[in-house]
């Protein structure tokens, strides 16, 4: 145990310097963009005080962000605050940007867990039921479906859902984390869930057919092995075999799928969000690029990629538990 | 449908009729006159009728012609923006697959650079960069859509190089640009056309996801993004029908562009229809 552990080690710190090299590519290739916007910051925000500035506050500003020093120089200052935890002032919200990235994540993530889990369920039973029912009607009819979910834009999904559930039907709220008026203190659980419901249900609908039609494939592929064809000839019915052969084969690869999808979902949720006026990150990343607000925007980029990274490394982990020859190999 | 038919012919048919019916779109949207998309204040929040099919906006715009020409729009920022991609994919995935053992995990580190940012955030922030329109735009799809396909060929490369021939014509001293050409390239070539066609429908998908947004392409332009976001103002007050049909002719455009696709890949590669 001991030595395979000691084996891990370098495979360990090869992996993280990747992760470190990738990490700073995004912080520089997320700098230079900004860097090279012909959208100057300085003047959004002076327009964001609404009040006239004279030339020399003007200069005083400029002087205080470093707008005038070399790019290279700005970055490494940005990169040294950041990795002290100082991202920065959000000229938008007036606010450390590290503030307002911890505020909103944790709107962010309650509907990013929702919908993950949703899409998951959902996902899987379905791909369970495609693989049992394969070439007959449930699967062909839930294959469409599918097919067809994965055309739909998520942003599209969320204002049909807006106009049928929350404007027409008047079941769920038409937007926010919390209904209007309530201290912040004061809002229930229950209260926050009605508001998370239509944004998850959102996510997770136009999720699920990837992670659906990938255990199909997967069930498939088990269901038409010989070990299955033997244990049908020993007479165990089409539940026994599922459970027994089936969902021990599919439900970690289908797992790992569903932590690698951490880039889409975070994606989705930049629209699912404006759609919903829902105040977390995504909402946040969007308002950020059109109001020019630099030290959000970056701040967002590099917590997005975070954010990516530790789904990724996640899957990584389970791969090695799910396939063992990945492990050896490695040896 | 017809029984004399094998499954094969259906397919083409039903691919090329796929295929007009695209083109058609595509062509009408450019072709619609400006005045059948003019605004008249007179006709402003008009319900669906036999006069306007989709109903017209707050400014009276009819939202049938409307929708063609933002359609037809997004296909074109869609297509110019997959080519671009895809072209980069091929390079990227032979350079990736023939190079050294350096190109080889540079490759893949970027790829893995591109994979770890979420497209929408990268799309936003190269939109950003260029000032916000249609090239931010163009650049931030083509920039994005590469890597997939990138691996794909990677991989059919890697698999084609350890093929006797190709071994054979290179003890025949046939130069590698020969190879390339005269073995790799005919193998690839049906690949990257599904795969270029089957990056269409999600090149669009991001095009109108980003304009939702207000990045892109400026608000006059009859963009689908633009049509929608605008739809979201009037959605309280009770118009539905700027909101429900523009998407849904989004949504069927999307899925056609895809499923012809699948079946020009079920047509180049007969093994992959059995699956």
């Amino acid at each position: 145990m001991f030595q395979w552990f000691i084996r891990l080690v370098p495979r360990g710190l090869r992996y993280g310097l990747k992760v470190i090299s990738l990490l700073l590519a995004v912080s520089i290739i997320a700098f230079a963009l900004v860097c090279a916007s012909p959208i100057d910051p300085v003047q959004q925000y002076i327009l964001g005080l609404g009040t006239a500035v004279s030339p020399e506050r003007r200069a005083a500003i400029e002087e205080y962000w470093g707008v005038n020093d070399p790019p290279v120089e700005r970055y490494l200052n940005w990169l040294g605050n950041l990795l002290r935890g100082d991202l920065g002032e959000s000229a938008l919200y007036r606010r450390p940007v590290a503030e307002i990235i911890s505020q909103r994540f944790a709107n962010s993530l309650a509907l990013m867990i929702c919908a993950w889990v949703l899409s998951g369920v959902i996902g899987f039973a379905l791909g369970c039921v495609m693989g049992v029912f394969r070439d007959r009607w449930p699967d062909k009819l839930l294959k469409k479906i599918c097919y067809l979910l994965s055309s739909v834009p998520t942003f599209w999904l969320g204002l049909v859902l807006l106009l049928v559930f929350a404007v027409t039907l008047g079941w769920f709220p038409v937007g926010f984390s919390s209904p209007i008026g309530v201290l912040e203190a004061d809002v229930t659980f229950w209260q926050r869930l009605h508001h998370l419901a239509l944004p998850a249900i959102t996510l997770s609908i136009v999720s699920f057919p990837g992670i659906a039609l990938h255990t199909r494939q997967k069930l498939v592929d088990v269901l038409s092995s010989e070990y299955v064809l033997f244990a049908r000839a020993r007479g165990e019915g089409t539940w026994t075999i599922l459970r027994r052969h089936g969902l021990r084969n599919i439900l970690l690869p289908a797992l790992t799928l569903q932590f690698s999808s951490f880039a889409e979902l975070f994606g989705g949720s930049v629209l699912a969000e404006n759609v919903f006026s829902y105040p977390g990150l995504g909402s946040a990343v969007s308002a950020a690029g059109l109001n020019s607000d630099v030290p959000l925007l970056l701040g967002i980029t590099v917590f997005s990629a975070l954010f990516v990274c530790v789904g990724n490394t996640i899957a990584n982990l389970l791969y090695g538990i799910v396939d063992p020859r990945i492990r050896e190999v490695s040896q | 449908m017809n029984r004399r038919l094998n499954r094969r012919t259906r397919t083409l048919i039903l691919t090329a009729a796929m295929g007009v019916l695209i083109l058609a779109v595509y062509a009408a949207g450019i072709l619609v006159p400006e005045e059948w998309t003019a605004s008249s204040f007179l006709d402003a929040k008009q319900p669906p009728s036999l006069q306007h099919w989709f109903g017209t906006d707050s400014l009276g715009r009819d939202l049938f012609w409307r929708t063609v020409k933002g359609l037809s729009v997004s296909m074109t920022v869609g297509i110019v923006a997959s080519c671009v991609s895809a072209v980069i994919a091929l390079l990227v995935g032979i350079a990736a697959a023939v190079g050294s053992k350096g190109v080889d995990g540079f490759i893949n580190w970027l790829i893995d650079l591109v994979m770890g940012v979420p497209h929408t955030i990268l799309i936003i922030l190269i939109s950003f960069c260029l000032g916000r329109g249609l090239k931010g735009l163009l650049v931030g799809i083509a920039a994005t859509h590469w890597c997939s396909l990138a691996r794909l060929i990677r991989g059919e490369v890697m698999q084609l190089r350890s093929q006797h021939y190709i071994a054979l014509s290179r003890r025949l001293g046939k130069s590698s640009g020969w190879i390339l050409t005269n073995h790799l390239l005919p193998h690839l070539i049906p690949q990257f056309f599904v795969g270029l066609i089957l990056m269409f429908p999600h090149a669009i998908l991001h095009e109108a996801s980003v304009s939702f947004l207000g990045y892109g392409l400026p608000p006059e332009q009859p963009a689908i993004g633009i049509i929608l976001s605008e739809s979201m103002k009037y959605l309280s007050a009770g118009m539905w029908w700027p909101a429900v049909f523009p998407g849904l002719t989004l949504v069927l455009i999307v899925l056609l562009i895809d499923r012809l696709g699948e079946n020009l890949r079920m047509i180049l590669d007969p093994s992959s229809a059995q699956e």
